[in-house]
């Protein structure tokens, strides 16, 4: 109740009063005030006893705030709360595009977007994203710092479809910092929780923004296949060898209906494609029965949006499906990707096949060396170990 | 309303280059280019209610800085800060806020050709 509700408080009282240190302090102690007044019961309205109780405790910061400094007394005290002229929701968007705002750093941008969107604790954040409570409190000083000292507006922007990809990638990177986590854990599943969550906020906030839907469709299409994914022994299990029935039914059925009204609207962005090739993978009854065509095509289309080797990798390993291994490892020798672990994972895995084995053995000792996950490390260990001792 | 500084960095020679050199641009007609689309920015600003003040800076060699804390002044040849880049030229503007500030930094930048700081005053 209350990890829905702060963040609903937060969003109010920042379009109320343009304080983001207020909102957070009051909707804090309007979460404190009903733990202990609610012991003998809920009250009619949870919600709103919290934002009248919220609300109360933002006007009570700033009496006392203003009592220290004279000029401003009369001018707060005097001042008539506004009364919310729309819904909370505008709030709610508004905040996400402060959070997001391109004038702060990406990693700024992160922290503080869990921390007033999610209304995760700074330490929860700490430990999801592997850095110390004291660095991510100080990007959250420091973004608040800057939001109201070079007036980042709290606004819906003009130039929409430009910063909502920005507040995408967001949400987008704390989506894999919980799937493939550096770090000793193979999953961070509160962090992907999190980004699912996210995306469900802003595809609702922003029912006509496909690019929003096409992520909301990604992460669930890739977060379905979570229980698959890492074997008992904490081993990552490539998609061909994953036991599809483990994949979560209801998740893909949510992602394939949201990819197919994406698809129906024809205006295809990124994410939206990224869902759909996640949407040909997880139709597939067997690894076999794939439709590569169809992938190479979404990829083509990808690498048409976004010309980079990442994607060229990608379309490669489809490639391999297609036209076989030694075709695919000519699309990939001349990438600029020496230093991303996938790109020796994948080299590895098509030099194998092709029976060059030696090479094959380097790809994976440095595909090794550059990943982070635990979970692909062991699997990558253990195709090297496959290969049998060097003859 | 806000206001904010709009500043522009470089080198020495960017801003006050040696005859038959150009600064920051390659050619003398590039240099000119870049001082007529700065002037009609500089116009935009002020139709649209957003200019205070702007200017251009000679070689942070022809600076002096002054220390008048202690009981003497005392006089130092050459620019406060050790660096190779230094302020070169610069904005004041009025914006409602940092979207409308950045909008118009990259028109700025867009029209002189270099890469534009936006720097929020106090108060």
């Amino acid at each position: 109740m209350f990890r829905i509700e702060w963040p609903r408080l937060v969003a109010t009282l920042t379009g109320r009063y343009r304080d983001l240190n207020l909102a957070e302090e009051a909707a804090s102690e309007a979460v404190l005030e009903a733990v202990s007044a609610w012991g003998e019961g809920l009250p009619a309205n949870p919600g709103g006893w919290l934002m009248t109780t919220a609300n109360r405790k933002a006007i009570d910061r700033l009496r006392r705030e203003s009592r220290r400094d004279a000029k401003y007394a009369e001018a707060v005290v005097g001042a008539s709360v506004p009364e919310p002229t729309h819904r909370v929701e505008d709030d709610q968007l508004r905040l996400i595009f402060m959070c997001c705002h391109r004038a702060l750093a990406p990693e700024v941008r992160l922290a503080l977007t869990l921390r007033m969107v999610s209304g995760l604790t700074v330490e929860e954040i700490a430990r999801g994203l592997l850095v110390s409570e004291a660095a991510i409190g100080q990007r959250i000083t420091r973004a608040k710092t800057k939001i109201r000292g070079a007036k980042i507006p709290f606004a819906v922007p003009e130039n929409l479809e430009e910063r909502l990809a920005d507040v995408l990638a967001v949400i987008y990177v704390v989506f894999n910092e919980g799937y493939l986590p550096g770090g000793a854990s193979e999953l961070r599943v509160d962090l992907s929780d999190e980004a699912i969550r996210l995306s469900r906020l802003v595809h609702a906030l922003m029912p006509g923004e496909l690019e929003a839907q096409g992520l909301l469709a990604l992460v669930l299409l890739t977060d379905a296949r979570r229980a698959a994914r890492v074997d008992e022994a904490g081993e990552l299990v490539t998609l061909d060898a994953q036991d599809r029935s483990l994949w979560n039914a209801a998740q893909l059925a949510e992602g394939h209906a949201l990819v197919r009204a994406c698809v129906a609207s024809n205006r295809p962005g990124p994410y939206q494609l990224q869902a759909a090739i996640n949407a040909v993978h997880t139709s597939a009854p067997h690894f076999q029965l794939t439709d590569w065509a169809a992938l190479y095509t979404l990829y083509d289309q990808l690498y048409a949006l976004q010309p980079q080797p990442i994607v060229a990798l990608n379309r490669a390993v489809v490639t391999a499906e297609l036209r076989g291994p030694e075709v695919s490892l000519a699309e990939i020798d001349d990438l600029p990707l020496s230093n991303y672990h996938a790109f020796h994972a994948a080299r590895a895995e098509l030099l194998r096949r092709v029976g060059r084995i030696d090479e094959a053995r380097a790809a994976y000792t440095r595909a090794i060396e550059l990943a982070s996950n635990v979970a692909e490390v062991r699997h990558l260990t253990r195709r090297l170990g496959d290969l049998g001792v060097d003859a | 309303m806000a206001q904010y500084l709009l500043s522009v960095h470089g080198t020495d020679s960017d801003f006050d280059p040696p005859a038959g050199k150009f600064g920051a641009y390659a050619t003398e007609q590039e240099a000119l280019a870049a001082m007529a689309a700065t002037g009609a920015f500089n116009d935009r600003l002020i139709a649209r209610g957003h200019f205070v003040f702007a200017g251009g800076l000679r070689s942070a060699s022809s600076a002096t800085v002054v220390d008048g804390t202690g009981e003497r002044p005392v006089f130092t040849d050459g620019p406060y800060l050790e660096t190779k880049e230094w302020l070169g030229g610069f904005w004041i503007i009025d914006a409602p806020d940092l979207d409308a500030a950045l909008e118009l930094a990259t028109e700025g930048s867009r029209a002189c050709g270099g890469k534009v700081e936006v720097r929020p005053f106090a108060g």
